[in-house]
């Protein structure tokens, strides 16, 4: 006779249970008659110790565990875009209409809609063969969105009937014959959440992923298919960054991740949303966006699980063949989501208490990034691309996380205390961030933006990085003993701090800037820098320089809208005509 | 009839644990009868099997292995809520300490809260004049934030406390509004001066008060700061009032839950905290808020101890990534005499971009905030050099920087204890500063503003 499954132990979010052999690792099981949802993250004999995704009060020994046999995943299909999901993809808007205000235990409802139809157009024809990954047909899921409807990883044969019409997700919509039978499919692929979702083939980045922030797209940028992390003490300005990425961010699919933080940033994007449009499209950037809020408050093993159902979601629309942009915030919550459970499993700390296999389990995130070639027959690609904060505590990047997250991303924007106090934002250090991307990007924006860019780009950072040695010297000795060259290298750094990295998130033009635009304010700045310095050269006074009133339209530059860019001729006109 | 247990096999600091217990279930409230008859209360930490871990919230001086009676009341700890709870005095663990009557209640609420969703929170965007210049001219105040008071020993973070708790109001409304006061760990003298405070200036009588003080047991502090959330839940969301909540001192609260992870031998983290700090602390901070349909909020002002100045101590730090900013104060301007110290520059509200400007507050309001941000920074830079070269090397720029820092100090950030600066003072206060530096260095400010204001 089979052993019923029961309590046996509750720790927390710990809980023990014998009677549980045959379970298989991260197989997810309910627990006691509230049937509060658990993962079982370790097996002795027939003890499965279980990680349970909500608050355990009240629980006790004795009481009943409820096996599925399967593993954590996610539903994937339409109706995914513009929901706001819980760690473990519960539909927060739906729990909010069935259960009220706050969030009890045991809700069981499923993350896409049953009952919503929606209207599906083949495209493959009755008679194909069809192998995973190709696209059947299409579900217009918002004006921004073509959700396209695939064959499962793991089915292959011939399509032996297709339909057009509306349809709810769990409706047949196709049939395929297998060497096993004939496949029902309808609208919904099931995935376990911690098994990467497979591609074709990966390969090397080479178009940026634009972002709109100036310090970022010109000095540090990130690739359609990079990793990037972003840390900061708090009050850096991480999230006000990631949310500017999740705002203007070229990628056709925006998943959020809010991971173990604060109710009121979820609140805020969710409020913001909605009324935000896409610079390109013009519609509402909530019609690309997926939202994973775990907020700090809400049961921490939920987080640990959240950073993979947001990963899963992304990996499905890459899938499909768009650019995917995934930010979560922040890394370092779920790192510590990660040590509390493995303070509870008694395992033998690594650094800072944080359990041995961090930096493993880092690492297999962030390499679910990438520009792939998906499956299927048409041979399309897709990118994922993962930007992380990372929270160290004290701002010290000595911290496990952020070193074992340093590893494996290609991009690091450091953010400043200092700067932030400065209020210069974004607050990302110039002299301590680097990008990996530079040569993999050189050759697409020669060819979009402008053979000169990169020169450029470089320039300015030899003008920054001078002007650090030289502040150093002029703390010593005073600003007035250097040479006017010298001082002529501090204006034009201030210039390009001032009036091109410092951006405004809050001001309704600042906040984005293409990066034609960009190109031009830094064409413009430099310029000045060269002309001023060949006027120099031949004598002129340096302080008429520093005082030239055509500054002032340097320093106001970002002001300009995308739609008035040839402002800029007359300004680089007046520029010239400066110093007649 | 509950079961009585008399198997308790071993105690260790607060921890006592129970044999051959049956049916326990976790985080269940538990009754101890010590041998002299008097009762304490305590919480269910770990049950298995056959035994339980029991945390006691009033120490356990006094308590014996052999007679010690155990009982498991079965439900987890409630505080029992009315609107009588209003102008009500009560200990850390929400018994009368004002020789009052018990609260009849009207319903009892697990001190522990639901989550609030993040789909139901509206976000916090109504302005709150506190009429301290600092906080509302440059790190304001909005209904539903949680803004924590990073002090230190001997700074009066107790007096601004008191101060906001008394001038704290929303322009041009009038609403019923509370104030909880939750007190972990203070001495009876700071426990004192606010109950006096709010006895002269009658804000008793909108006030809930939760006393722990120093002397009281350390790990009854671990409720505390629920058994305030809680009253201020029920205030805020049943009874529709702006609910003010003000705990201080959490880094008490910190070291209580230290004391009993340490009892717990768990693996510590930082400085020997609990690995979960963040995340228990995330449990308090986060209740504050205000939600859609809703009339009622909570606003959250914690007040901590750095120890030793230190922002980089786990427990200011795990703070600072859970609230929305922080007011730091500055050992360095309590020196030199000027109350509020607050120090300006690494304080931060995060929630001031949508609680300001037209309509709300003024539409200067954020270009003169950043600008006077910006001009305060570079004038402690001058200052620094003018320490380091002498006050002569500056150049003519810096030099009027440096008087701007000075004049900043000394105007905009000192005011009196009783002294409420409506906002649009406050504002005005910053263009007369700002007349100090030349227009064409005032980049922050839009030209239509400079054109308005500057030259008044």
């Amino acid at each position: 006779m089979k052993k019923e499954a029961k309590i046996i132990k509750v720790s927390g979010p710990l809980v023990i249970a014998s009677g549980c052999a045959g379970s298989k690792m991260y197989d997810i099981v309910r627990v006691s008659e509230k049937k509060l949802i658990g993962e079982i993250i370790e097996l002795k004999n027939d003890l499965a110790y279980i990680q349970v995704y909500e608050e355990t009060a009240g629980i006790g020994p004795g009481e009943p565990i409820y096996l599925t046999n399967e593993p954590l995943t996610v539903e994937l299909g339409p109706g995914l875009i513009s929901s706001i999901y819980d760690g473990i993809q519960r539909p927060l808007n739906v729990i909010r209409q069935a259960s009220g205000d706050f969030i009890p235990r045991g809700v069981d409802i499923s993350a896409l809609d049953y009952n919503k139809r929606w209207h599906f157009k083949p495209i493959a024809r009755e008679g194909q063969d069809v192998v995973s990954g190709d696209i059947l047909g299409v579900v217009q899921e918002t004006p921004l969105l073509e959700h396209k409807i695939m064959v499962a990883p793991n089915i292959k044969g011939k399509l032996v009937e297709i339909r057009e019409g509306d349809f709810s997700v769990r409706d047949t919509v196709a049939k395929v014959k297998t060497e096993s039978g004939i496949k029902e499919i309808n609208l919904i692929q099931r995935w376990p959440v911690r098994r990467p979702r497979p591609a074709k083939e990966k390969f090397a980045p080479l178009e940026p992923l634009t972002t709109g922030q100036r310090v970022i797209d010109t000095f540090f940028p990130i690739a359609k298919g990079g990793t990037a992390c972003i840390p900061g003490p708090f009050g850096s300005g991480k999230t006000v960054v990631l949310h500017e990425f999740a705002k203007w961010s070229d990628a056709q699919i925006v998943v959020y991740v809010g991971c173990g933080e604060r109710g009121n940033e979820i609140a805020d994007l969710l409020l913001s949303f909605p009324e935000l449009k896409d610079p390109r499209s013009g519609r509402p950037l909530l019609e690309r966006t997926v939202v994973i809020a775990n907020t700090s408050n809400m049961p921490v093993a939920a987080r640990e699980a959240s950073i993979y159902t947001g990963i899963t979601i992304a990996e499905y629309f890459r899938d499909m063949g768009y650019s995917v942009a995934l930010m979560a915030d922040s890394t370092s919550r779920w790192a510590e989501a990660l040590r509390e459970i493995s303070g509870r499993l008694e395992e033998m700390p690594g650094e800072e208490g944080y359990p041995a296999y961090l930096s493993s389990r880092l690492a297999e995130f962030y390499e679910r990034a990438g520009k792939v070639v998906c499956l299927g027959n048409n041979n399309r690609s897709g990118a994922l691309s993962i930007m992380g904060a990372v929270s160290p505590p004290g701002g010290d990047l000595s911290d496990p996380v952020v070193q074992a997250t340093l590893r494996v991303v290609k991009v690091f924007w450091g953010l400043d205390d200092k700067l932030a106090n400065a209020r210069h934002f974004p607050a990302i250090n110039w002299l301590l961030s680097y990008s990996l991307y530079h040569d993999n990007l050189e050759e697409f924006l020669g060819k979009n933006i402008h053979d000169d860019f990169t020169r450029l780009r470089k320039e300015a950072m030899r003008l920054l990085e001078e002007e650090s040695q030289l502040l150093e010297i002029a703390r010593l000795v005073g600003i007035e003993s250097l040479t006017f060259f010298d001082r002529l290298i501090l204006e034009a750094a201030k210039s390009i701090r001032e009036d091109f990295l410092h951006q405004n998130a809050f001001h309704e033009v600042d906040t984005y800037t293409s990066l034609a635009k960009q190109y031009r304010m830094l064409k413009i700045i430099l310029e000045f820098y060269d002309l001023s310095r060949e006027k120099l050269k031949e004598g002129a006074d340096f302080d008429k320089i520093a005082k030239l009133p055509i500054r002032e339209k340097i320093s106001r530059l970002k002001y300009i809208s995308e739609d008035k860019l040839v402002e800029f001729d007359t300004i680089e006109n007046e520029l010239r005509r400066s110093y007649a | 009839m509950l079961k009585e247990y008399l198997t308790v096999s071993s105690i260790s600091g607060p921890l006592v644990v129970v044999e051959k217990t049956t049916d326990v279930k976790y985080a269940e409230l538990v009754e101890v009868e010590f041998s002299e008859g008097s009762i304490r209360r305590g919480k269910v930490l770990e049950s298995s099997s056959d035994k339980a871990l029991v945390q006691m919230f009033e120490g356990t001086i006094g308590l014996d292995v052999v007679s010690a009676r155990v009982r498991f009341l079965g439900k987890t700890q409630e505080l029992g809520v009315s609107p009588d709870l209003v102008g009500r005095v009560f200990d850390g663990a929400g018994r009368p300490r004002d020789n009052g009557p018990a609260i009849i209640a009207k319903k009892y609420m697990d001190i522990n809260g639901n989550p609030i969703n993040p789909e139901a929170r509206a976000y916090p965007q109504e302005f709150i004049q506190t009429g301290i210049s600092t906080i509302d001219g440059m790190n304001p105040l909005v209904r539903g934030q949680k803004l924590p008071i990073f002090s230190a020993a001997g700074l009066p973070h107790g007096h601004i406390a008191a101060q906001i708790a008394r001038q704290a109001k929303v322009l041009g409304k009038q609403e019923s509004f509370a104030v909880v006061f939750g007190a972990m760990g203070i001495t009876f003298e700071e426990a004192d001066f606010f109950m006096r405070d709010f006895r002269d200036t009658g804000a008793i009588e909108r006030s809930v008060l939760f006393i722990n003080l120093a002397n009281d047991p350390a790990v009854e502090r671990i409720s505390t700061p629920r058994l305030a959330l809680t009253a201020a839940e029920y205030l805020a969301f049943d009874l529709d009032m702006h609910v003010l909540v003000i705990l201080i001192d959490m880094t008490f609260y910190c070291e209580s839950l230290r004391e009993v992870s340490a009892a717990r031998k768990e693996i510590p983290g930082r400085r020997g905290y609990p690995g979960y700090l963040y995340t228990d602390l995330a449990t308090i901070y986060e209740r504050a808020g205000r939600i859609k349909d809703k009339k009622g909020s909570i606003t959250l002002l914690p007040v901590l101890t750095m120890p030793d100045d230190d922002k980089t101590h786990p427990i200011p730090d795990l703070t600072g990534y859970i609230t929305e900013g922080q007011i730091i104060l500055s050992r360095e301007l309590h020196r030199k005499g000027i109350y509020p110290p607050v120090d300006v520059l690494p304080s931060l509200s995060r929630l001031k971009d949508k609680g300001i400007g037209k309509d709300k507050t003024r539409e200067d309001h954020s270009d003169v905030l950043n600008q006077l941000f910006a001009c305060y920074a570079k004038g402690k830079e001058a200052r620094e050099l003018a320490v380091i070269l002498g006050e002569a090397a500056l150049s003519d720029v810096d030099k009027l920087y440096l008087k701007f820092a000075d004049t900043f100090e000394d105007k905009f950030v000192r005011q009196d204890r009783n002294e409420n600066r409506s906002i649009t003072q406050t504002l005005d206060m910053g263009w007369e500063i700002m007349r100090l530096i030349p227009k064409e260095e005032l980049k922050r400010v839009r030209e239509e503003y400079l054109n308005k204001y500057y030259s008044k």
